[in-house]
Parts: C-alpha cells; structure tokens; sequence
C-alpha cells in the first residue's frame, strides 16, 4: 500500500465526511480540498474545455492554472484545488464556461 | 551594417497600423522593412479592444477615413485568416433618458449625411437586440456598420499576408535616422546596425512623437491612458458593442483628468471586453483601481448580469492623442524621406487599412483615396524653445 501525505506527517484528522460527485457519494477528509478528495477517490477530470469538450481535471494543484475549475453547489469557475470540502458539497462537472444560462 | 539588400521603406512600429503600412505597400510591390524595438502588437495595439467603429465619430475628416477603412476590412475579413475574428457585430449606443435619446437623435443625423447608417431603437426594442440590457433606459441607436476585429492577431496576419516582400525586425530600437546632404532620408540606426531605405514610415503610435524627434521635426503625440476589464470566459451574453452614450463626448474631449463612460463587448473567445477610461498621466503603469471600479459599475449599469460573473484580469494601453484628435498621416514636408502614420488615439485598430492605404500610394505616387490636408505631419506649431 502506498505512503499517503497524512501518513507521512502522522496526520490524525477528525472523522471523514460525504461530499458528491455528479450525484455520486465521495468522502472526504477535514481540510482537504475538493481536488483532493476527487482524487482520492480516483477522480481525475470534472470539467470538459469550452473549444471540444475534452477533459480536464487538477494540472498545477496550487491555484495558478485555472485547469481545475469546478462546478461547486451551483457556482461554476471554482478552482477545486483550493476550495476546502465542507460536509455535503455537491460537486458537478463543468461544461465549458459553466455560465450556459446566461446565453442570448 | 547592412546585411541584406536595401529594402524600398522602413516602417518604424510593428503595432497594427505599421502593419497595414506594410501590408498595402507590399501589395503595390514594394520591399519593406518593419523594425520594431519590442514584439509585433506589443505596445497599444494589443492593449486595445478592437473596435472598428464609425459610430462615435463627429462628420469630419475622422469619420471619412473611417468609413473607407469599414469597406477596407469587410475586405481583409475575406483575405486574412478567420482568426483575427472580425466580426460585423454592429454598434449599439445607449440613451437613459430623453434628453440624451435627443441628442443621440441630432448626432445620428448629422452622421447620415455624411454616410453612416444609423437605425433608432425605441426603449421598449432594446431587448430584442439585446436581452440582458438594463431595463427602463430610454433608447439608442443601432450603428451595423461598427465592427470588431482581434487587434493583436490582425496586426500579425497583416504582416504575415504581406509575404516574401515584408521583412520582420524585432527586438531592435531605432536610435537614429540616417540622412543624406540635402537632409533626406536615406535609413535608420538601430541598436543592431544600419538599415538603408529612402524612405521611412513612422508608425510608432504613442512614441511617435520621439521619433519624430529623432528626426528633428515637433509631433505632439501624447499618451492618453485607458484601462480594460475582462470578465471570464462566457456564452455569448453581449451581441453588440453597447455603449452609453456620454462615450461620444468623452472621445472627443481634451481633457486631462478621468473619464470613464460604459462600453462593453464580448469576444469569440469568450471573456467580455469592458472599458472605457480616458485619463492624460504620462506613461505611468500604475494600476488604478479607482479607474476599475468605475469600469465595473458603469458594466453593471448597463448589463446587470455582469454583476454575477468575475472580472479575471486588466490591462493598460497608452492611445498616441494629438491635440486635435486627428492622426497625422502622409509625408513631413520638412524632412524629404519622412512619412508619418500615427496619433490615430483610440481608433488606430479601426483605421489602420485606410492608414496603410494612403501611405502606399503615398509611396508609390498614387493618388491617395482622400483630402490630406487634415493630417498634415507639420499641422501643429514648434513650442518655443
């Protein structure tokens, strides 16, 4: 079994919590972000570009590259790999801009 | 020293409107050389908006090149790639009240006797041409002519279709121009060497007036600063370029100190386009954040639905203001040799191909597609010393 980070630092969080993924059940653990929950449970795209809709997930993971970005409790354009995971999130996969409604 | 065969013109200024000067004057079979201290579009071209626009223009000489240059890019939308997005979008102009649909009215007419299309828009039609407009403003006017166009990529496929005949010199600073014993033109120096042409075009825009001092003739190009805001990437929610309508008397004012008026467009790519600010402070950068809330509140006024999305960036561009609002464009009497193409201020982009035109026939002995005069080099008078 590989090392995690919190093994590493002997991480003992408080107990885990559910956020969704498309409707889909993912747990997360306190002060993880929502990127990182995604991956940790195997998640690696929720968004498809604006030009082709292909798909994109966490590329720099430190809030510079805007590839993450997220659809989080109906606002889209959330950098995932900053925004922490709270209880229940409900966490949707982007299309493109994410502002589709807004279209005349 | 010179490494190649002299070329027929040098075209100092690689922005857009140095570009058109290359792209027509190759067109008419000239060898050109474009020198550039920094990068193609790198100093107010690609700080622009793009607006091809006939609609905020006074009857004048102003508006007669910018009506040529309209058909001159319906033109280069057909021959340059469909990267530069040119579109035909139209321009809407906005009244919130009676006395401002009046004036509107006044200037629209005053337009159409000169050649510009204008269409009146009853308040309660707004929203059919643009749904997310605020509700309860008074009316506007509909200008289809008015156009935009990627100031940036326009700028680099003018040079590119400009082919074999136009030469890129980047990152290289004129420093001199070389002369002959009767004082004409014969190149310039730059940091690198020699470059020897009989002629010389400055397109230097904003630093115009510098190069003109290089040459020892008085330009009075001054920086006039203009801040735009870019919202993130959306759907179309912006069909038109909309603007209010102070916008008009904020162009054509000489003020130095702060105005801002509302004009908000949207762009293929996706960000929508939010200025204007108008504001002389020299060549100073400084990011004001006064100048952008007051972009994002007069956006808002217009448009509320962009109160709900995030503006993601800014940027700064310095337009070349002359002191009488009118490009200087054709040969400098005083210097045999010498053209001058700038001091277009906020409407370099839109008139660039007019601009390109006449300093191609200029060059070529053509007779150029309108009255000169205006745009006389040596209009303006030498300060005293």
């Amino acid at each position: 079994m590989a090392r995690t980070p919190a093994d590493l630092v002997g991480a003992q969080p408080d107990p885990p919590f559910e956020i969704t993924f498309d409707g889909r059940r993912v747990t997360a653990l306190p002060g993880q972000t929502v990127a990182a929950a995604l991956w940790s449970a195997g998640i690696l795209a929720w968004r498809t570009t604006r030009e082709g809709g292909r798909p994109r997930g966490a590329f720099c993971g430190i809030g510079q590259c805007y590839d993450c970005l997220a659809t989080v409790n109906g606002e889209p354009n959330r950098r995932a790999c900053l925004v922490p995971a709270r209880p229940g999130d409900a966490i949707t996969t982007q299309e493109g801009h994410g502002h589709d409604r807004l279209t005349v | 020293m010179p490494t190649r065969k002299p070329s027929d013109v040098i075209i100092v200024g690689a922005g857009v409107v140095g570009a058109a000067c290359a792209y027509y004057a190759a067109l008419a079979g000239l060898s050109v050389t474009v020198v550039d201290r920094g990068s193609v579009a790198g100093g107010t071209t690609g700080a622009g908006e793009g607006n091809l626009l006939v609609s905020d223009k006074e009857p004048g000489p102003e508006l007669e090149l910018a009506l040529l240059a309209t058909s001159l890019w319906r033109e280069l939308a057909d021959v340059l790639p469909a990267r530069i997005e040119y579109e035909a979008k139209g321009g809407l102009v906005v009244a919130a009240d009676e006395t401002g649909t009046r004036a509107l009215r006044a200037f629209a007419a005053r337009q159409g006797k000169a050649g510009v299309t204008a269409q009146e828009i009853p308040g309660d039609r707004l929203h059919d041409l643009e749904p997310h407009l605020a509700p309860g403003l008074a009316g506007g006017f509909l200008y289809p002519q008015d156009a935009q166009v990627m100031p940036a990529h326009a700028a680099a496929h003018l040079l590119r279709a400009g082919g074999d005949r136009v030469r890129l010199r980047l990152d290289e600073e004129v420093t001199g121009l070389l002369t002959g014993a009767a004082g004409e033109i014969r190149g310039v120096r730059t940091a690198k060497g020699e470059l020897h042409a009989p002629y010389v075009v400055n397109a230097a825009g904003t630093w115009g007036g510098a190069l003109a001092e290089l040459a020892g003739v008085h330009l009075p190009v001054l920086p006039r600063r203009g801040f735009v805001l870019v919202t993130e990437p959306l759907p179309r929610v912006v069909r038109h370029k909309v603007y209010a309508a102070d916008y008009v008397a904020d162009v054509a004012s000489d003020s130095a100190a702060l105005q801002t008026s509302a004009v908000v467009e949207g762009t293929p790519a996706g960000p929508v386009l939010i200025g204007a600010s108008r504001e002389r402070v020299g060549f100073d950068r400084t990011l004001s954040t006064e100048v952008l809330g007051r972009l994002a509140a007069g956006a808002v006024g217009l448009f509320p639905v962009l109160g709900t999305v995030r503006a993601i960036r800014t940027y700064l561009g310095f337009r070349p203001y002359l002191p009488d609002h009118l490009p200087a464009i054709g040969p400098d009497p005083r210097v045999p040799g010498l053209l001058h193409a700038c001091g277009h201020e906020g409407a370099g982009i839109g008139l660039a191909p007019v601009t390109g035109l006449i300093i191609a026939s200029c060059l070529t002995g053509g007779r150029p597609p309108l009255d000169l005069r205006p745009f006389r080099p040596d209009r303006f008078t030498t300060p005293a010393p």
